[in-house]
């Protein structure tokens, strides 16, 4: 499975997306990761081109609410549909309006690596089982 | 056999230090005198404490110049001016970029205009300005001069700092613009401008920190840093800068989360290293050219979201090893700041931390306490002799501008963070809240600054405004200008300064450099 990391809006905190990039590279899967401060539409371009089959959102400025619903609207005006995550610093009370705007999974601050981890593991059995 | 200990460094301790571990060189050293291990100054914080200065965003220039009005009025004359992610990233307010950004984590500048309102009836003469602000720094500088220079006054006498340290943005923190070389050009330029103009302006503060925030060990974050310094101590002789001229003004910023001893032992260590530095490769003859200028603070990256109120007596410890380590300035970060940006309360806390340090535990009362400690001065050698080691390190990946260019230093940073953060997850390295001693804790709601749309439309809106008043044909005249020099090689103060009195916006300098330098592509290494 091949899984995207962004870092949407203009926020350097990188060392969270790097961290997890690296676990889930040590887990099997194929990682892009779009580098630091990147428009929806080009990470959505970036999705594409790569033909990947997940993208995750990293985003710790406190814009993840004005982020997440961009990144939907480029996904759903270039007809994307794949699943799509986001993380970060998210306060747990945000997790369920953003959960709202329809991607597949929100981590909330303090979510442990090993768990997200499991969740793609999981995601993957899940994408396997549909073809 | 007892399991040996390691500090986060990989340096192993002995169950027991005597004076048989120790270089007998610390007993003829003296606070005050080269190498300045034990102290920069003789008496230390017995002629006076540490300088208190936390770092704080205010949204507007309208909130900023009531800062400083209430802070001049209390007797205070610093402030650590932050600036939001699209001022700090060179984008204007109505870039659609900077949507959901504007005024976020500190103040917005897009013109001239706004520092005018930010220093309304404030005397320059009067203050000293702090100025967080990285990749857009030369215009940020030069926008104060300009101030400075409309309103009459003799920059010669305008103090002030800017942390403008580009080459640790690429490590850590992220706000870059520019290829790593054009970046760190930019950066010279302003140190030569400022060190023939306004002599007692410091115009770099190397940061360490950032670099150890991202995941570098205490050994690391300080050769990285040192590394950084003297490529700008270079950049600046290379410009026909003397040395004591130079190094006089330059400070650093650093971290103090993680082990007590080893934090104190590398500030030492550091210390003596690079006195050595600029007095036996740099040839200084000023005594204190040689000192190790700091700020020692934050601690971020030892905080946890669990159980935050812990992180109140983390950072009481912080403190301590700060002092403990003849610090010159001193800034904690809060105790929410794991999770948010800080409440008052949570920033109150942190000040009456310092304070009670300062007026309590007779901290100030005698010159580097600890001085003479076998473990301590012993991991000072060491720190000393593998701070050294890992600049070689960097020489060997072609100097700090190439290792940063080419990833080399990001990867071995982020690398360990990663090794770090398994190890804590895992419960090998302990962490009280996290991994053990840890309760259920209710989901607490997080006091969230919301964001505040209509003052970034009222920004947006002011900036329309200017760009209809100013003269538009001499701001397109004065950015050719710019660009011609940048194409030339030229120091770029002096046009920039010229374009931003007739209003010319940071989103449009930054542009016309990004026409001529292009943008920095990370080296992304997984």
């Amino acid at each position: 499975m091949k899984i995207l990391l962004s870092k949407p809006g203009l926020d350097g905190h990188d060392v969270g997306v790097k961290v997890l990039a690296h676990a889930l590279k040590d887990a099997g899967f194929e990682i892009v990761y779009t580098g630091l401060r990147k428009s929806p539409e080009e990470i959505v371009k970036m999705a594409i081109d790569n033909k990947v089959d997940v993208i995750g959102l990293s985003i710790l400025s406190g814009t993840h609410t004005i982020i997440t619903q961009k990144v939907k609207d480029v996904m759903t005006a270039n007809k994307l549909q794949i699943p799509w995550i986001v993380g970060g610093n998210i306060p747990a009370q945000d997790v369920e309006p953003l959960m709202k705007l329809g991607p597949n999974a929100v981590f909330a601050t303090g979510t442990k690596i090993d768990d997200v981890v499991s969740y793609f593991k999981e995601l993957k059995e899940k994408i396997i089982n549909k073809q | 056999m007892e399991k040996p200990i390691f500090l986060e460094s990989g340096i192993q301790v002995e169950p027991l230090y005597t004076k048989s571990d120790v270089n007998s060189e610390i007993e003829n050293e003296l606070p005050g005198k080269y190498p300045f291990t034990r102290g920069i100054h003789p008496l230390m914080y017995r002629k006076s404490p540490f300088t208190i200065r936390q770092y704080a965003g205010f949204a507007t220039p309208e909130e900023t110049n009531e800062r400083f009005h209430f802070l001049l009025k209390n007797g205070q004359s610093g402030l650590n001016v932050a600036f939001d992610l699209p001022t700090q990233c060179g984008l204007d307010s109505d870039d659609p970029r900077a949507f959901g950004e504007i005024g976020r984590v500190g103040m917005t500048i897009d013109t001239l205009e706004d520092f005018e309102i930010a220093f309304k009836n404030i005397d320059l003469n009067k203050i000293t300005v702090s100025m967080t602000i990285n990749g857009s720094a030369i215009v940020l500088i030069a926008m104060y001069i300009a101030l400075a220079e409309k309103w009459n006054y003799d920059i010669k006498n305008l103090r002030g700092t800017a942390q403008n340290d580009i080459l640790k943005e690429f490590i850590g923190r992220g706000t870059w613009i520019f290829p790593v070389p054009q970046s760190v050009k930019l950066v010279i330029d302003t140190i030569e401008y400022c060190a023939k103009n306004i002599p007692k302006y410091s115009p770099v503060s190397v940061c360490g920190y950032h670099i150890r925030e991202s995941g570098a060990n205490p050994i690391q974050e300080m050769a990285y840093a040192f590394c950084i310094a003297k490529a700008y101590t270079d950049g600046a002789l290379q410009r026909g800068i003397d040395i004591d001229e130079f190094a006089s003004r330059l400070s650093f910023n650093f971290d103090i989360y993680g082990n007590l001893f080893e934090q104190i032992a590398k500030f030492r260590g550091g210390r003596r290293l690079w006195a050595k530095i600029i007095r036996e490769e740099y040839h200084a003859k000023n005594d204190n050219s040689c000192w190790m200028r700091m700020i020692a603070g934050g601690g971020g990256g030892g905080l946890t979201k669990e159980q935050p109120e812990n992180n109140i007596i983390r950072s009481a410890y912080y403190a301590l090893i700060s002092a403990l380590s003849g610090t010159q300035t001193m800034a904690l970060c809060s105790y929410d700041e794991a999770y948010t940006i800080p409440t008052e309360k949570a920033a109150e806390i942190s000040l009456r931390t310092m304070q009670i340090l300062i007026h309590e535990m007779g901290i100030c009362d005698t010159v580097d306490p600890l001085g003479g400690s076998y473990y301590i001065e012993s991991l000072t050698d060491t720190f000393e002799k593998e701070i050294k080691q890992e600049m070689k390190k960097v020489a060997q990946w072609g100097g700090i501008i190439n290792a940063v260019a080419t990833g080399k230093i990001q990867e071995s940073v982020s690398k360990q963070a990663y090794i770090r953060e398994i190890a804590i997850q895992r419960g090998e390295v302990d962490k009280v809240g996290l991994n053990i001693y840890t309760k259920q804790e209710e989901t607490k709601s997080v006091d969230f600054h919301p964001y505040n749309e209509e003052a970034a439309n009222k920004q947006i809106n002011k900036l329309k405004a200017i760009k209809q008043k100013r003269n538009n044909a001499q701001v397109a005249e004065l950015l050719k200008v710019v660009k011609n020099d940048a194409q030339n090689n030229l120091n770029l103060m002096p046009s920039i300064i010229a374009a931003v009195k007739e209003y010319a916006t940071v989103g449009e300098i930054i542009q016309v450099l990004k026409d001529v330098y292009g943008e920095y592509k990370e080296p992304i290494f997984f």
